[in-house]
């Protein structure tokens, strides 16, 4: 994508009928450090990478609960993430307090996908520079969604965005026939994987990454720092184990490097806009 | 899913103006609600009679009961009224009260029953969403002063769990195994605390009913002997055709019933 006579305004069409400043928002996404989500039948689990500045700086918050049921994860720019979970909670709890019942996922979705059609379509508003993993239950179950900056949603068993979440796709696409009927443990066994993956050989340690659960009869929570170091203890001893066992972990160890290329705006760093 | 309220002007509270748009005191008027849970869902009965308040003369600033202050009592005006109407697929509800105010409330809950199917996702509002927004109506409508007159009774079935509320004019609101408005507070509620068991069935349930609204027949003056019965369950609703109940009038009390109280003239 370069630089052309109809990228200024976000009212303004190219002749081949593209809104290239809402492009230009999708790009913003994949600047963000990488945010994973899947889904079981009962069960939702966003797992993020975390990226400080600095080592003297703490890392930024890019998991919000929303609701009991209800989590989102950004990539992007983190502060129109932080305003949109506001806006998220707000319309939660809002239902709840009419209602005393919690808000079904797919409808809060649809009212972010509303939210962010708006921008696109003023001339005097920019599109939102963030890409949001929602997952919630409903009466039908777990469900997990994904909200672009262009107002579009979609429903998806597992996905990951931001940078170099092209390798947690490509582990996600291999395993996720898995996942309907997949444990909870399983579950987040995956998703730890899968931020593995992004992390292109660096050691995955469970200061690296943040991973939050919801599910039936299991309001929304982080899960603390020991919890995750003891499912990544249970792979990475296999994956250490270089005498051919056949696990999961020494597959992946294989894999990994294999993936290292595949970054989805390139190996580019996470950008400043970030922070 | 937003509602229009009427809006006040200004001095809402004080000027005879503003008094002509909102409710003082009910004129057109149904009488109780009787309901109960039963082994497969709720059953709920109404009779079919309303009254209308005649020649009224105003009391200013009065906040009365069901009955008006200011009125020379009231006639058996209609005969013919349905007061429990299905709400969505899982809900039934039944209103005492002002009739104007429960056709309004009536179509408040169409709006929100439509687009709550114009979504078409597989989500529904069960009975006690609709309880509890009905909740928030009529609170809301009592902090301005402006009291939709009804006392409401909401019962239904959703995924085989059964549920029975009430919401008063002043948004008092409670869920409870029976529930009865008006008269049937006294009335028919101490035979259902006596009586109601979690397991009765059908038939049973109706009898129960029937019970407590021959008894409010011979003592509520605003009763009339024409009933209905509508039942909720995982199935659906449905509403009985309208019937009467066998009375009893052949007690000694009233054969002669000044007898204990001879005036002198």
């Amino acid at each position: 994508m370069f630089r052309n006579q109809y990228d200024t305004d976000v009212t303004t069409w190219s002749p081949t009928g593209r809104l290239f400043q809402v492009e230009y928002a999708m790009e913003a996404v994949k600047q963000g450090s990488a945010a994973i989500g899947l889904r079981s039948r009962s069960h939702v689990v966003l797992a993020c990478v975390n990226k400080a500045q600095s080592e003297l700086s703490s890392h930024q918050k890019k998991i919000f609960k929303v609701d009991d049921h209800i989590g989102v994860a950004i990539a992007g720019l983190t502060a129109d993430g932080r305003v949109l979970s506001r806006y998220m909670r707000s319309e939660a709890i809002n239902h709840s307090f009419t209602y005393e019942s919690p808000l079904p996922v797919g409808r809060l979705v649809v009212h972010l996908a509303d939210k962010a059609q708006v921008c696109t379509q003023r001339s005097w508003k920019r599109p939102y520079g963030v890409g949001l993993l929602v997952g919630g239950l409903d009466e039908s179950g777990a469900h997990l969604y994904y909200n672009c900056p262009s107002g579009n949603y979609f429903e998806y068993q597992a996905f990951a965005i931001g940078s170099r979440s092209q390798a947690a796709k490509t582990y996600l696409e291999r395993r996720f026939e898995s996942f309907g009927d997949a444990s909870r443990e399983d579950l987040i066994k995956d998703a730890i994987l899968a931020v593995r993956e992004t992390l292109q050989g660096e050691t995955l340690k469970s200061s690296l990454c943040t991973v939050s659960v919801l599910g039936v009869g299991e309001p929304f929570h982080f899960l603390d720092q020991e919890t995750i170091q003891k499912v990544i203890d249970t792979f990475e001893k296999v994956a250490e184990d270089e005498e051919g066992e056949a696990g999961e972990g020494d597959a992946e160890a294989a894999a990994a490097p294999a993936e290292q290329g595949g970054g989805g705006a390139g190996d580019q760093d996470v950008a400043p806009m970030e922070m | 899913m937003t509602f229009t309220i009427p809006i006040d002007n200004g001095d809402a509270l004080k000027n005879a103006e503003a008094d002509s748009q909102r409710t003082l005191y009910p004129y057109v008027t149904g009488t109780s609600i009787v309901a109960i849970k039963y082994k497969d869902g709720v059953l709920m009965a109404s009779d079919m009679g309303v009254l209308m308040a005649s020649s009224l003369c105003k009391f200013k600033g009065f906040m009365v009961d069901n009955e008006c202050a200011g009125s020379y009592g009231s006639t058996l005006r209609y005969k013919n009224i349905e007061r429990v109407k299905a709400i969505g697929k899982h809900s039934l509800l039944g209103a005492s009260g002002e009739i104007s105010d429960f056709q309004e409330i009536l179509r408040y809950l169409d709006e929100l029953v439509l687009n709550d199917n114009m979504w078409d996702d597989g989500n529904s509002l069960g009975p006690k969403e609709v309880h509890n927004y009905l909740t928030r109506v009529m609170y809301n409508r009592r902090n301005k002063f402006n009291p939709l007159w009804n006392t409401l009774v909401l019962g239904g079935v959703k995924n085989g769990e059964s549920y029975l509320g009430m919401v008063s004019m002043i948004g008092v609101s409670f869920e409870d195994n029976h529930v009865a408005t008006g008269f049937g507070n006294h009335l028919a509620r101490p035979i259902l605390r006596d009586e109601w068991r979690a397991d009765l069935s059908f038939e049973d349930g109706v009898k129960l009913l029937e019970k407590c609204m021959r008894v409010l027949l011979y003592r509520d003056r605003s009763a009339i002997n024409k009933l209905q019965i509508a039942k909720i369950t995982e199935e659906g609703v449905t509403v009985s055709q309208p019937y009467s109940l066998k009375t009893f009038w052949e007690f000694q009390a009233f054969h002669n019933p000044t007898a204990g109280a001879q005036g002198s003239w």
